[in-house]
């Protein structure tokens, strides 16, 4: 697999360089070095034939996929460079406007620097190669990501912007700016691309420093030069370190882009490219306010917590009545100033500090009379007072949202640690706890939480919110995954979990839990820090100075009167959609393990592909979406976007209670794969890592066809396949074109299964020629859309109050599961091993065509192509290595098998012609709803060509949803008795500038994935048509 | 002194008690909800003097009775009148015009006991006490026919230290018609469907875990309980006559010091327990 991806990412970046202006220094570099890895990495790898001969296949695509892609407009260029180029194109399109101005010939330095490393970069790839373990493989990818940003800004020879903003990309991917998206899309294509791509050119480039300013709490400002491209780590260390404090992890960093937008600066991504061209201003806040402050461990740690309150009390964003104003003030004049002293203490001594936003003397007189009485209270006591009476406040760590329920009616949200609330007007109107809430999602500027069924309801319910802006619901949405994985996951056992509480693809919480962070705070020893208590004036001065808090004073008061409560829409599933759902937690649960690893890696080095798997994992309303469809996208997806959906699946089979339990009582095999997995899958991914590594040598094998030069091969994805696999022969290539947005338009516009169809229409259009284009890979696009589902288990452990609901709530899950399980039979459960994914986006206006091939191929594949019915016994093996970890995937296994065998044909496939790799996949046919049609895609017909291989069958499904139209053709080939059967949807996703790219790919990835569990995806090919300026709006 | 109350530990204290005595004008035209037999005013009196004089002289409270107005039949109801919540009184506007100058009364008496007095002056505001069940943690307004959002949000900006959460009530006067806090963590909850349904709209909005104590009655689920430093747990409830099977439910309450109060006439028109009273914390110190 790497070795392809690589293979693949060079030819990209051998494309970028010759399409767009960039890569003037770096392409004979960057050649070389690919070529290098290629063949270290050939002969590094032992079986894969395959792997050598992915790679020439991928280059051999991916260039004439530039050249047709080239031939057309000029906004096709961006089309035809390789994601890799485009991402040049979007820097460079980006750079001009900043960096012109600013350092040109920094920049070219830099890129001469990070020239100079490549050959570093390589040689850790192809250690990485050789290895193949799981956990190298982790840091290959970690590597290749850095990689990643390497080369991009070599690419960007003209501007230094241009450059960072693509090592950016390359790191954190997706987040924030637009220019994120685009490297989003490059992330999407994946560890492979990206380990080729993070070879060539890393290295120490210049040291570039920039002044940074932190606003602390007491009202100072710290400053501090941080290099250019340094993380948020470091900035957040820094400032730690500056304030002496250890328990840290309840505070962030917040950047404004205006006075109402605060984001919080992620810390494993790059401060550059979170904060674009605003000024490096920060300010130290508290980010996760602990429920009981008591459980601190350091009395410093409250002392910020209470400088905190004081500015949130002050500001009126955390309401108190008179009486609790003026009795936290006088716990404040305690703490600061000492006993009442009347000599020392004059009447006025207090005006000069703010208790609340409307001062009154009569308010000031009720702190004097408090202050007297506590005399005798040391400055920690009366923190502790101090804290002991806000914590009770109702809302006291509540982050508030302005928002618009389904009726347009103006309510808002608040995040706290147990959930959402919906206020109206200051009154609370709805609630949800987190176990409550299965997924949370947003597309464009649509905030979606997908809900629990009631006691006496059979379905899910969707709610949906209108959000100000694009920008406004992702950032909710990562406020959400990052409270609920703070607060209800435990993970001192698992630190993915608390690692990865990611964002659908931009957005990951990379910190610790509460739990984690208490357990790190008991293994303090030290003695208790000397600090001084700075006059609460200060506060009240950094409040006037600093954006934070006012800005947010208004918002509970700012609640419009008008009527409407907070009801949002419901959407009600159909059953179709809850068996989709079900099939998707079976899928995701495959993917766990492999997911796994990935996350590790991703958690490293942040790399594209995370930011690809993260809005994968994260979407998930197109099941809901497209129902029959999504199911087998979902899978596809899965494998695709295996990073994020790792993530996913951890944090959701982690939190969910009981996981053994739920996958003994799984009778149905079926049932067993759709909802055990998850839980196995956390086992899975403890135990597995060796297997993983196995396996995850052994993926080569897809990146076989020519298209899939672009293929990314997902290690974690591998271990998935591995099982799946075992249980199935069959090999299926999914091709899946998607345009941005598809399925999540779906959701989010209709909530309901129709809207699919609607919404297609348009993209269709689009689509054929982006099938043409599709040749092209272009990087993923913005995250239109992020789904998260907490992991309820998790959850559980954590909140001990609301086990007993949860432990019904999950019986009736299971329940659900398990009989959706039956419903879905088709789902075909098998997984491919090997899984390349190539994202290319190219930026059109409007316009976005992705076409994502995937190719599942089972290991066992490589194994049957010799000895045909032997190498499934050999899978069985290797399925039962895998049961051992995991109880319930033997029994996936078979039902896995049972399914699929229906539609199963051996047939080799070569694909893409070049490769040879001959897999037996028995290929589990799409349930969804299909119309037999000839099959006639320009991409299939050459993969079939090169296979040489005999039609069985063609099949065309096509589905329309209101912004997105999803075509799905399945191809089955006989070739040299092995039947092969190849799936290309293509997803024409068409948004305007709210809709976030990278989401809408990182969707339909994941859906497609869903929905054919057993298949790989071989490539993602994606075409993007937007308009810079939208990018920039976003 | 104890900020929010002193907490949920404080629950229930009570130092004082507004009471009102009965016009004889209640028997025939107080608000009642449906047609029944006439109160008979006279038992309706013997009742409501039981009722003071366990407030006053049992649990030793400074209970504050206000003159009958024959003018204002309701006028014996006075929970509706005014919420109040430690130092603070919120001034209703009650949903019945009829019984708007109820309240005059009622802002007079808490005057005269220096709480912070917050007037409902919103004309589009309704708010009966009758749908405010504070739990000590945080407050349920029931959206009746007597309350309107406008009035909920009003006691939100009053009590800002408190979540507000609004439950909607469609088949009783008030929220508290069936349910009412027992303990200073136990909701008492009629069986009825209706008080089902808003029990389970209350735990969803809660981020507090409340016990819930089940009545076969609804209307025997408006109790009245009370944290008397020398009596510990009191709970004043419907008699065994009128509930003889909620009763037994209250007698499992082993902690609680029960006393069983009739109120057969009030209920006629819609009265409860706690319909009857206004209970305040007033602590010295501040």
């Amino acid at each position: 697999m790497t070795t392809e991806a690589g293979s693949e990412t060079e030819v990209k970046k051998g494309s970028e360089q010759l399409g767009p202006d960039k890569g003037k220094d770096k392409p004979e570099e960057e050649s070389e070095t690919p070529e290098n890895q290629k063949s270290r990495e050939a002969s590094s790898e032992e079986a894969q034939d395959s792997s050598s001969a992915p790679a020439p296949t991928s280059q051999s695509s991916p260039s004439s996929q530039k050249k047709e892609k080239v031939s057309p407009e000029s906004k096709g260029i961006s089309r035809f460079l390789p994601p890799w180029l485009k991402k040049q194109k979007s820097y460079t399109l980006a750079e001009p406007k900043d960096e012109t101005k600013k350092r040109t010939t920094e920049e070219e330095q830099v890129v001469e620097e990070s020239e100079r490393q490549t050959p570093e970069g390589v040689a850790q790839p192809k250690k990485s190669l050789e290895e193949a373990g799981a956990e190298n493989q982790r840091n290959a990818k970690a590597d290749d990501k850095e990689k990643h940003s390497v080369p991009s800004p070599e690419t960007q020879p003209a501007k230094e912007d241009g450059k960072e903003m693509e090592v950016e990309k390359v790191a954190t991917g997706k987040e924030e700016t637009q220019e994120e998206k685009e490297k989003r899309e490059t992330k999407e294509v994946q560890t492979a691309e990206i380990k080729t791509e993070i070879i060539p050119q890393k290295s120490p480039k210049k040291i570039k420093t920039v002044q940074c300013k932190v606003m602390l709490l007491d009202g100072t400002e710290y400053t501090c030069d941080l290099e250019k491209r340094a993380k948020g780590q470091v900035l957040f260390d820094k400032v730690c370190e500056h304030l002496n404090l250890l328990e840290k992890d309840y505070f962030g960093l917040l950047f404004y882009e205006n006075s109402e937008q605060k984001n919080w600066l992620d810390s494993s991504k790059e401060i550059k490219r979170q904060i674009r061209s605003l000024p490096w201003i920060f300010t130290f806040n508290v980010k996760f306010y602990p429920p009981d402050p008591s459980q601190l461990t350091e009395d410093i740690t409250r002392y910020f917590l209470c400088l905190q309150l004081r500015q949130d009390i002050a500001s009126g964003r955390l309401p108190c009545s008179f009486v609790t104003h003026a009795l936290l003030g006088s716990y404040t004049l305690q703490a600061e100033l000492g006993d009442h002293d009347p000599e020392e203490h004059r009447s006025d001594y207090i005006s000069e500090f703010q208790f609340a936003p409307n001062q009154t003397q009569e308010m000031e007189e009720k702190v004097a009379e408090l202050h007297k009485t506590h005399r005798g209270l040391t400055p920690a006591q009366a923190d502790s007072q101090f804290l002991e009476n806000a914590k009770r406040l109702s809302m006291y760590g509540v982050d508030l949202h302005h928002a618009k329920d389904s009726e347009g009616v103006d309510i808002m949200l608040g995040v706290c640690a147990n959930g959402l609330l919906i206020y109206k007007d200051r009154l609370r109107i709805n609630r949800f706890a987190w176990p409550k809430i299965l997924k949370i999602s947003y597309k464009r500027s649509n905030f979606y939480i997908k809900v629990r069924p009631a006691e006496l309801e059979q379905f899910e319910s969707t709610i949906g919110f209108k959000l100000p802006n694009h920008r406004a619901a992702k950032r909710l949405w990562k406020v959400c995954v990052e409270h609920h994985t703070f607060f209800r996951l435990v993970s001192p056992e698992q630190p993915p979990k608390a690692k990865f509480l990611t964002l659908g693809s931009k957005f990951r919480y990379s910190g610790r839990t509460q739990a984690q962070t208490r357990q790190a705070s008991n293994l303090i020893d030290r003695p208790a820090p000397y600090f001084e208590r700075t006059s609460s004036k200060r506060v009240s001065r950094s409040l006037d100075g600093a954006p934070m808090g006012i800005s947010d004073q208004g918002l509970l008061r700012d609640f419009p009167a008008t009527g409407g409560q907070t009801a949002g829409d419901k959407i009600i599933d159909i059953e179709a959609a809850g068996q989709a759902k079900l099939k998707e937690g079976g899928r995701e649960d495959d993917g766990s393990p492999v997911k796994t690893p990935q996350l590790e890696l991703t958690q490293d080095g942040k790399t594209n592909s995370l930011r690809v798997d993260g809005e994968n994992i994260y979407v998930r309303h197109s099941n809901l979406m497209l129902e029959d469809l999504d199911k087998t996208q979902d899978d596809l997806l899965k494998h695709q976007a295996s990073i994020s959906e790792l993530k996913r699946n951890f944090m959701e089979s982690t939190p969910e209670p009981r996981p053994n339990e739920w996958e003994k009582r799984r009778i149905t095999p079926l049932s067993l794969q759709t909802q055990g997995k998850k839980g196995d899958h956390i086992f899975q991914v403890k135990t597995l890592p060796g297997k993983e590594k196995q396996w995850t040598t052994m993926p080569w094998i897809a990146g076989a066809k020519p298209e899939e030069t672009n293929k990314s091969s997902h290690e974690t994805l591998n271990i998935v396949e591995e099982k799946k696999q075992a249980e199935v022969e069959i090999e299926d290539t999914l091709v899946v074109d998607e345009t941005n947005k598809g399925k999540m338009q779906v959701a989010t516009d209709a909530g309901e299964t129709c809207k699919v169809e609607h919404l297609s229409k348009k993209d269709s259009s689009s689509l054929p020629s982006d099938s043409s284009s599709s040749s092209s890979s272009s990087e993923s696009e913005d995250e239109e859309v992020g789904e998260y589902q907490p992991h309820h288990r998790a959850i559980e452990e954590v909140i001990r109050e609301e086990q007993e609901e949860e432990d019904d709530m999950k019986r009736k899950e299971h329940e659900e599961k398990t009989q959706r399980v039956e419903a879905i039979p088709e789902g075909s459960k098998l997984k491919v091993p090997v899984e390349h994914t190539q994202v290319t986006a190219e930026n059109l206006v409007q316009e976005n065509a992705v076409t994502i091939a995937t190719e599942e191929k089972n290991l066992s594949e490589e194994i049957k192509q010799d000895l045909g019915e032997e190498k499934e016994e050999e899978q069985l093996k290797l399925n039962g290595d895998v049961s051992h970890v995991d109880i319930d995937v033997a029994p996936q296994i078979i039902c896995c098998s049972e399914p699929p065998v229906v539609k199963t044909e051996m047939v080799t496939i070569s694909d893409a012609t070049q490769r040879t790799e001959i897999s037996t996949k028995e290929v589990p046919i799409v349930q969804t709803e299909t119309k037999t049609i000839t099959y006639e895609s320009p991409q299939f017909d050459g993969s079939a060509g090169g296979n040489a291989g005999v039609l069985l069958s063609a099949q065309t499904i096509t589905s329309e949803s209101i912004s997105t139209t999803t075509t799905t053709h399945i191809t089955k080939m006989v070739k040299g008795g092995v039947s092969e059967t190849r799936i290309e949807k293509r997803i024409v996703i068409t948004g305007d500038a709210d809709i976030d790219h990278d989401e809408a790919l990182a969707q339909a990835i994941k859906e497609a994935k869903e929905q054919h569990p057993d298949m790989s995806v071989t490539r993602v090919v994606v075409h993007k048509e937007t308009e810079l300026a939208e990018e920039d709006e976003k | 002194m104890a900020g929010l109350g002193g907490g949920p530990a404080a629950f229930g204290r009570c130092t004082h008690a507004v009471v009102r005595a009965l016009p004889e004008s209640l028997c025939r035209q107080a608000l009642r909800r449906a047609a029944g037999p006439e109160v008979d005013y006279a038992r309706a009196e013997r009742e409501h003097q039981l009722y003071v004089g366990v407030l006053r002289g049992k649990l030793g409270l400074q209970v504050l009775e206000l003159p009958a107005d024959e003018s204002l039949p309701d006028c014996a109801f006075v929970e509706d009148m005014a919420v109040v919540c430690e130092e603070t009184a919120l001034l209703t506007r009650p949903g019945a015009p009829s019984r708007r100058k109820e309240v005059e009364a009622m802002k007079r008496v808490l005057e005269s006991l220096n709480l912070n007095i917050v007037e409902m002056v919103d004309e589009n505001a309704t708010l009966d006490g009758g749908d405010v069940l504070f739990t000590g943690r945080e407050f349920f307004v029931g959206l009746s026919r007597r309350t309107n959002q406008r009035g909920a949000e009003i006691l939100a900006d009053t009590f800002k230290d408190y979540a507000v959460s609004t439950v909607p009530v469609h088949d009783s006067l008030h929220l508290k018609s069936f349910c009412s806090m027992a303990g200073p963590n136990l909701i008492a909850i009629g069986s009825s469907e209706a008080a089902q349904k808003a029990l389970k709209t209350m735990q969803q909005m809660s981020d507090h875990r409340y016990d819930k104590l089940t009545v076969p009655d609804d209307a025997a689920a408006n109790c009245i309980y009370l944290n008397i430093p020398s009596k510990g747990h009191v709970l004043l409830h419907r008699a065994p006559e009128e509930y003889p099977e909620s009763a037994k439910v209250f007698e499992k309450l082993k902690d609680h010091m029960l006393i069983p109060i009739a109120n057969t006439e009030l209920e006629k028109v819609d009265g409860s327990l706690t319909c009857c009273s206004v209970l305040i914390n007033k602590t010295a110190v501040l």
